[in-house]
């Protein structure tokens, strides 16, 4: 076809809007018979994602999902089997959606699979959804790789309480019997250091004992010793990140 | 009454499917699915919004001139339905026989633009009265070129009676009183009377060539009419809203629906009964093969209505699928561009044409 506009005469202008016209009722037309062709389900990551370029492009959602590639940020997911809740990644969220309670544990209370020995209860492992902001850093700094994001990404609710997904599986009874197993471990310590302070000297007891209780309160500030272990390269990076 | 009793079951029929294929249709135009839920492949789709819009409260605006507002669907309906008294639905069921059935479709079919206005300006709307303002404005761009398009075709057969048009145009061409032979492409010196061959031959577009231009200006003005794109000015959704029915809900709406898509129902039967060979069938008696005998019937009996009204609906709906087409094709035209498209080109064309056709007429015929 001759360049648009280019014939602005009287007949000109009929030829011309009857050849777009009937281009254009062509184009339309040509995509009625192509709804026979549904879209397949390639993935993003495939090479011959972009190959299909006809047929019916949407897809009927609840029932058929497109894959979603692996590597996806979407939903958080903590394995909270493996978790040795060491505030990582709730340090690091810049949107402050990760909200841990931590309970120390008297002895170690079991392995993580790749056998990291874990001494923290898990109190409380809440994430918002509704707070993330999707950038991933907590799943970079997790030491365990506990914390993953899924390819899970129809989580929407009525309500946006329902965003905070809570990933703790202590009971109530179990927690406080955690706390009471802490404290009488802190108490017996604290007579301990008492006893031994007495030995020492009389006067300064007093004020021993109520230095004792004290890491009760600053218990968000516990080091992750395991990791140090177990990736020496990761163990500097983290030093710096604490200093 | 057989004539009023179908229409009104066919157009309610008519309605259910043709909003379902217009979704489709559009969807597949698209590359989407269109309606997938209700019935197989969404087939009960538009029944189940019909079912749900009857269920709606009507509501009434605080400000809206309530009289007219109420009244406003009943009056498009009725305009557009009592157009299809006059449309002959086979040999033997003429419907209303009026003698002037082209001058009084016309005209009744114009009265809806008094229920476009009423609803308009009965919402108190501004998107409503805009979008009325616009329909009126419009109409008198449109009609001039319907009217003369028409025009040609009542020159070439002397009639306004549509039954006798069609009659004209069939392998039953003894049934008309006048001008009832048809020469192959209107050429009387070839001496090739088609009549007998009937089907697309003796269709008025054949047997008067300057007529296909006629049938592709009343075609463009027919859209316009029924308010469809690309000249949808008066609900044009980008801009306002729903236009003249912003305010409508319930069954008000559905009845405006209804009576918009009976309006293209209605234009493609007057374009079919005018241009296209009416209830006749397509094809042709060729030798031994008499298709046209066979798809015909015998008139008088009912195998002559059945055909009859087959062939009509077949053609009217092959148009009303060409205008879904088109809707979902071009982009809107604006105001100026369509008074430009009205006065400068489909006017001056539709006189040319209707010279044209008598001088063909006086000369060749």
């Amino acid at each position: 076809m001759k360049r648009k506009g280019a014939n602005n005469t009287y007949f000109g202008n009929i030829t011309e809007a009857f050849d777009t016209l009937i281009s254009g009722l062509k184009t339309t037309w040509k995509h009625i018979p192509l709804a026979r062709k549904k879209r397949s389900a390639k993935n993003v990551d495939s090479d011959k994602y972009f190959e299909k370029q006809e047929g019916l492009f949407t897809v009927q959602y609840p029932r058929f999902e497109m894959p979603v590639p692996e590597k996806g940020r979407y939903q958080l997911h903590n394995e909270i089997e493996d978790c040795i809740v060491c505030d990582k990644c709730a340090k690091v969220c810049p949107v402050d959606c990760i909200d841990i309670e931590p309970v120390k544990a008297t002895e170690e209370i079991g392995k993580t699979s790749d056998g990291t020995p874990k001494r923290i209860h898990a109190a409380k492992f809440d994430i918002d959804m509704a707070k993330c902001c999707f950038c991933g850093l907590c799943t970079t700094v997790c030491p365990t790789e506990c914390l993953t994001m899924s390819q899970d990404y129809d989580y929407s609710t009525f309500d946006i309480t329902d965003h905070n997904f809570p990933f703790s599986k202590m009971t109530e009874k179990e927690i406080s019997d955690a706390r009471a197993d802490l404290e009488k471990a802190m108490e017996e310590k604290a007579a301990k250091a008492r006893k031994k302070a007495e030995n020492r000297a009389t006067s300064e007891s007093s004020e021993k004992s109520s230095e004792a209780a004290k890491p009760k309160a600053a218990k968000p500030k516990f080091k992750p010793r395991p990791m140090k272990k177990k990736i020496d390269s990761d163990t500097d990076d983290n030093k710096k990140d604490d200093n | 009454m057989i004539s009023f009793l179908f229409f009104l079951g066919f157009l309610v029929f008519y309605g259910l499917i043709a909003i379902y294929a217009e979704r489709k249709i559009s969807a597949f135009i698209q590359d989407r699915y269109g309606p997938m839920e209700v019935g197989y492949k969404g087939l009960l789709q538009t029944f189940a919004d019909i079912l749900k819009l009857l269920q709606k409260e009507h509501i009434f605006t605080f400000a809206a001139d309530k009289p007219l507002f109420a009244i406003a669907p009943t009056i498009i309906f009725v305009a557009m339905f009592a157009a299809f008294a006059v449309i002959p639905l086979s040999v033997n069921i003429t419907g209303s026989a009026v003698a002037t059935g082209v001058y009084y479709a016309l005209a009744i079919v114009s009265l809806d633009i008094l229920g476009i206005l009423m609803a308009g300006w009965g919402s108190n709307n501004k998107y409503a009265i805009i979008g009325a303002y616009r329909s009126v404005a419009q109409i008198v761009s449109y009609e001039i070129p319907l009217g003369l398009a028409v025009l040609g075709v009542i020159m070439m057969s002397g009639t306004l009676d549509l039954q006798e048009i069609s009659l004209q145009q069939s392998i039953f061409y003894e049934g008309a009183t006048k001008n009832a032979e048809s020469y192959l492409f209107g050429l009387k010196f070839l001496g090739i009377n088609v009549g007998k061959y009937g089907g697309i031959l003796s269709w008025n577009i054949f047997r008067m060539p300057p007529l296909i231009i006629g049938f592709v200006i009343f075609f463009i003005t027919s859209l316009a009419e029924s308010n469809r794109a690309p000249f949808d000015l008066p609900e044009a959704e980008s801009e306002l809203i729903a236009g003249f029915h912003t305010e409508y809900s319930g069954f008000r709406f559905a009845v405006i629906m209804l009576a918009e898509y009976g309006v293209m129902l209605l234009t493609s039967f007057l374009a079919v009964v005018l241009f296209l060979g009416s209830w006749s069938t397509p094809l042709p008696n060729i030798g031994a093969l008499k298709l046209a005998d066979w798809t015909s019937g015998t008139p008088g009996s009912i195998s002559a209505d059945l055909w009859g009204i087959f062939w009509l609906c077949l053609k009217a709906m092959t148009l009303v699928l060409v205008q879904i087409w088109i809707r979902w094709t071009f982009p809107r035209l604006r105001v100026d561009q369509l008074m430009n498209l009205g006065w400068k080109y489909l006017t001056p064309a539709a006189l040319i044409i209707i010279f044209i056709v008598g001088l063909w007429k006086l000369a060749l015929l």
